[in-house]
């Protein structure tokens, strides 16, 4: 049997988290990017593309991102797509990122005056520039805050995808438990890991004005 | 490609997805009451406490606050019994779940207290109420009705994230999903249909809520 000491513990750890913060970026990027097009969706004139739009944020609203990432793991297989824990946790990720970014921003949107619109459609831009140069800035600086937000929700999320496999913080520390038998300490560890990245950014929502999780 | 969809399994499923479901829907109406009610003690307590208590209850909601849920449990269900503490499997996870929800829904009630006009405490109070007649009876109804839509979607919230608590075999509707595409090998088929049942309880759950709350709280709940 290898002997771990404290340290060994922490290394081992830390190096698991690199996994965990890679993942939440890849995520939130994923999800900013598809996000944006379900919000374009979620605003456009067209009903149908609303309706589609509210029924892919009613979806991952409703349902646990457990079932999702699961999902995402055999179904993938299915439609003959040789996949990794890693491609599934990323993909199931920012599915679920989108959805939830998407509504938030929606909610920025929808705060802003009719006015802005009109003052757009006056100056003669048409409905990409007025998108583009007027309604998503405000948008995005009004709801800087619950994006942030949402970023450590996402985060802890990436906990979720230790259960499909994915080695990140979470499943490391399964491990190191199964060998170390200490599970006081190795997961007061991670939630340390995890407090450390989480708390700055909550603070950082929180200066920015209403927390938005 | 050769695979096609198959749902013949689901006909003998039936009786151990209804179990999984029923006991999803124990843990999330415990967690619900014993969260709400711990929830209303911890925003008394971080307004009108001592000091060392204010800042017990703000280091707790910071904690649960900022780490994930499945961590959180796993401490509680693995970590504590090595200093002695030891739980069963519902009952870890129904207080990783109250644990988890109170430390979001203390700061939802203290939003909801702070919005009670100060001028209604001390009406009531110049009326001659006690001090804690005055929290139970004019402060907290007024504040309940405020916060009520946000306390919604936290206990729905809750009921989703409950599907980790399959990871300490709890037998909830994810494990059962679990045990079921285990012995049938039809994973993606067992998950999607544990997904609509997920679906239509969160659902149903909020229509239960709405309606619920507007009879209890009366008019202007959404």
């Amino acid at each position: 049997m290898i002997e771990f000491t404290f340290w060994d513990i922490v290394r081992n750890l830390l190096l698991a988290a690199r996994w965990t913060v890679l993942l939440s970026l890849a995520a939130f990027v994923g999800g900013g990017v598809v996000g944006m097009v379900v919000l374009f969706l979620r605003i456009a004139k067209n009903k149908w593309a609303r309706r589609l739009a509210s029924g892919y944020i009613a979806l991952f609203q409703g349902t646990p991102l457990l079932m999702q990432l699961f999902l995402m793991f055999f179904g993938l297989p299915m439609l003959g797509l040789r996949i990794e824990p890693w491609t599934a946790a990323a993909l199931g990720l920012t599915f679920f990122a989108s959805a939830y970014l998407a509504e938030i921003w929606r909610g920025g949107v929808d705060a802003l005056p009719r006015g802005q619109w009109d003052a757009g459609a006056s100056l003669g831009l048409h409905y990409l520039q007025e998108l583009r140069l007027i309604i998503l800035p405000q948008a995005f600086s009004i709801t800087r805050a619950p994006t942030v937000g949402f970023l450590v929700q996402l985060i802890k999320s990436t906990a979720l995808t230790s259960i499909i496999g994915f080695e990140e913080l979470v499943r490391t520390s399964n491990a190191i438990n199964n060998a170390t038998f200490e599970p006081f300490t190795v997961y007061g560890l991670v939630a340390l890991i995890f407090f450390v990245m989480c708390f700055p950014l909550t603070q950082y929502a929180r200066s920015l004005g209403t927390t938005g999780d | 490609m050769g695979y096609s969809l198959d749902f013949g399994w689901l006909a003998d499923a039936t009786g151990a997805i209804t179990r999984g479901a029923a006991t999803t829907v124990l843990l999330i109406a415990v967690t619900t009451l014993a969260g709400t009610f711990l929830s209303i003690l911890g925003a008394a307590g971080r307004r009108n406490g001592p000091l060392l208590l204010k800042r017990a209850i703000g280091v707790y909601v910071e904690i649960i606050r900022n780490t994930p849920f499945l961590v959180q449990l796993f401490f509680i269900f693995f970590g504590l019994p090595s200093i002695g503490i030891r739980f069963d499997p519902l009952l870890a996870a129904m207080l990783a779940m109250t644990l988890n929800m109170a430390a979001y829904t203390t700061e939802i009630v203290g939003a909801g207290l702070d919005a009670v006009p100060r001028g209604q405490t001390e009406a009531a109070l110049a009326l001659g109420l006690r001090p804690r007649q005055v929290f139970v009876k004019i402060v907290l109804p007024q504040a309940l009705k405020v916060i009520y839509p946000a306390l919604t979607s936290q206990i729905i919230i809750m009921m989703l994230e409950s599907a980790v608590v399959s990871q300490i075999a709890v037998r909830e509707l994810t494990y059962e999903a679990d045990m079921l595409q285990a012995r049938t090998f039809r994973a993606f088929e067992t998950y999607f249909v544990v997904t609509i049942v997920y679906l239509v309880l969160s659902m149903g759950l909020r229509r239960l809520l709405v309606s619920g709350g507007r009879r209890a709280l009366g008019a202007g709940v959404s």
